[in-house]
């Protein structure tokens, strides 16, 4: 199903019609988790990776904006109260105070919502941080479509704005194995990070399908092969693909989910091989606006490399989204399971 | 055009009434939906009920008639509180409480323009509120309208740095139509704003950027009305700032009691036993 709501520049309450009690579906919820679905789970792999870096590394400090709680980097907070920084409510200071540790020889990992990191702080962040190429690791809760909260807190664009910007690592981790995966991999990369978070109790997916799976930054990995159609994905949608190429396989379709979690810089050599492999649908599938996400930015490495599959992307459409709850704006907007299953087997 | 009486405002319901009234409402719909900021609402009850049923002109069947007061809640997450006071001022029909935060409700957990009479703005991305009211101020005396422009923020955004440039450019424009409303709980999501970014002395703060400052008991409905007369009628070329201290989850004491109120956990059973406890306590 794709999605069927058409941007609106007028959208007014008075085109709303409330839905009668007790018939309003499901309830939304600010802490939304991708936990129940059907994983075992890992509490807050991030805050734990982090201490376990930290042990190793005195470089190593942590800032918030009064989302410690939220980003799970209180574990770091309650681990190392001297090396926590508690910068309340202020996201542009807290990256401007960010880059000044780095300048001072620290590595500091700064935490808050990805809306506000992407949106509020972006300029500190390019000058501050991404041009001066400071070690700074920004690691950012709620990407894309995960909160039913509505626009404030949806940051169905975050890497449309960092992809744009010089000097900057993105990373899009799909599950718990890869956040503490990634933490050192991070840390020990010299330069500037974006990271966007899954936090609390995270599934661990990609070792249940490909148990010898590792997270090597700047890597595309293959997880499984398949002869119909290669998805390339990443974040959450990468459990999705996952999970839709088991019932695809059950419908005789033979699906392969090429895992991609570092945005950028992309794996272009290994994207190039396997989309260029037999005569597969190649499907891009993300957490995030089709605009400047990873869609666009495998579509243009085929395209200058005169690689042309069929090519379609699965992402969230080029509007502000709804709130609710989480199934139904994930089933609303074409990034649920069965909802990747209904366009791929639709491109067929 | 009135900057007088609606409707609401001539009923001889008490204020601590629809202040109940209000608190009653929102812990309703947070039963509704098993959370939500239902701590915030109960603390700003009586700032509410002192906004919509003494300071405000608004005509609660004509949303956005041109004459009304404009009152902006940058604080999306209060937006509870703010429905429970739209529908106790007949702006929102009482039997959409039910639909409090659910799939394609017109009331949503976070406060948007788009779906919600008399939501004036699309708070949430906190920091934003006090610099679109010093807009609005603006354009209000552009149009030689006399309405007031209200923004309703938490001392939380006073963290951000926008809430400060705000503050200097209404103080420069001489925005004397602008009333900002900041509520201080002291809470925020990782704990006592003192203890995050303290913004004390809050008071003299305001007055070195320019404002007319009152400090009140922002539970105290007394104090309330007395500070939004003085703002509305000084004379004085100066934006006003009254500084409402609250207490969180304030008339359910057993919710008072509760450590971390930011969002505070109620378990299901505890949603009619608060409202008990206020139905108990019901002002004429």
């Amino acid at each position: 199903m794709t999605a069927t709501h058409k941007y609106d520049p007028h959208r007014k309450w008075e085109a709303r019609m409330p839905p009668k009690p007790g018939e309003g579906g499901r309830t939304s919820a600010m802490i939304a988790s991708l936990a129940a679905e059907g994983y075992d789970t890992v509490s807050a792999p991030f805050g734990h990776a982090l201490v376990e870096e930290a042990k190793k590394n005195d470089r190593v400090v942590g800032f918030t904006a009064d989302l410690s709680k939220y980003t799970d980097l209180h574990i770091f907070a309650q681990a190392f109260p001297e090396r926590f920084y508690q910068m309340g409510m202020a996201e542009q200071v807290m990256i401007s105070a960010a880059a000044g540790m780095a300048r001072e020889g620290f590595i500091p990992f700064a935490t808050t919502y990805a809306v506000f990191a992407s949106r509020r702080a972006y300029d500190f962040i390019a000058m501050a941080i991404a041009e001066e190429y400071l070690p700074v690791k920004i690691v950012c809760a709620l990407p894309g479509l995960t909160t039913g909260y509505g626009p404030s807190h949806q940051a169905t664009e975050d890497l449309a704005i960092f992809r744009g910007l010089p000097n900057l690592t993105i990373v899009d981790p799909c599950d718990a194995i890869d956040v503490m995966e990634a933490v050192p991999a991070i840390t020990a990369h010299e330069g500037p990070v974006y990271m966007r978070l899954p936090r609390g109790k995270v599934p661990s997916v990609i070792r249940k399908h490909c148990p010898d799976y590792k997270f090597e930054l700047g890597k595309a990995k293959l997880l499984r092969d398949g002869k119909d159609v290669l998805v390339i994905a990443s974040g959450f949608m990468t459990m999705r693909a996952l999970d839709a190429a088991v019932e695809l396989e059950a419908q005789g379709i033979s699906a392969a989910v090429l895992h991609c979690p570092t945005i950028k810089p992309l794996d272009t050599a290994t994207i190039l091989a396997e989309a260029g492999k037999g005569n597969r649908l190649v499907v891009t599938a993300e957490n995030h606006t089709k605009v400047g996400g990873l869609g666009e930015a495998v579509a243009s490495t085929l395209l200058t490399n005169g690689v042309t599959p069929t090519f379609r992307m699965i992402g969230l459409p080029d509007q502000f989204l709804d709130a609710g709850a989480l199934p139904t704006l994930h089933d609303r907007y074409g990034i649920s399971t069965a909802a990747m299953i209904t366009q791929i087997r639709g491109w067929l | 055009m009135t900057t007088q009486a609606t409707t609401a405002t001539l009923s001889n319901m008490s204020l601590a009434r629809r202040a109940w009234e209000i608190r009653r409402k929102a812990v309703r719909m947070g039963e509704v939906q098993g959370q939500g900021y239902v701590g915030q609402a109960l603390g700003i009850a009586d700032v509410l009920s002192v906004s919509y049923f003494h300071a405000l002109a608004y005509r609660p069947d004509e949303p956005e008639w041109e004459g009304r007061d404009r009152f902006l809640l940058s604080i999306g997450h209060y937006a509870i509180a703010l429905y429970s006071a739209l529908i106790e001022a007949g702006i929102l029909p009482e039997q959409e409480l039910e639909t409090y935060g659910t799939d394609d409700s017109r009331l949503p957990m976070s406060g948007m323009a788009a779906y919600t009479p008399g939501m004036e703005i699309t708070g949430g991305s906190l920091g934003q509120g006090l610099g679109i009211g010093v807009g609005m101020a603006l354009g209000l005396k552009a149009k030689k309208n006399p309405a007031f422009v209200y923004n309703l923020m938490s001392d939380g955004e006073l963290g951000e740095g926008s809430t400060w440039e705000a503050a200097m450019s209404a103080a420069h424009h001489k925005l004397d139509n602008l009333v900002c409303i900041v509520d201080f709980n002291d809470q925020q999501a990782d704990g006592k704003s003192t203890d995050m970014l303290c913004s004390e002395p809050l008071a003299d703060k305001w007055a070195s950027f320019g404002w007319h400052v009152q400090r009140v008991d922002g539970n105290d409905i007394a104090a309330l009305v007395a500070a939004f007369d003085v703002a509305r009628n000084l004379k004085g070329a100066k934006p006003r700032v009254i500084i409402c201290d609250t207490i969180m989850c304030k008339g359910v004491p057993f919710l008072e009691e509760r450590e971390i109120t930011h969002f505070v956990r109620v378990e299901a059973d505890e949603w009619q036993k608060a409202l008990a406890v206020l139905d108990a306590n019901r002002p004429e």
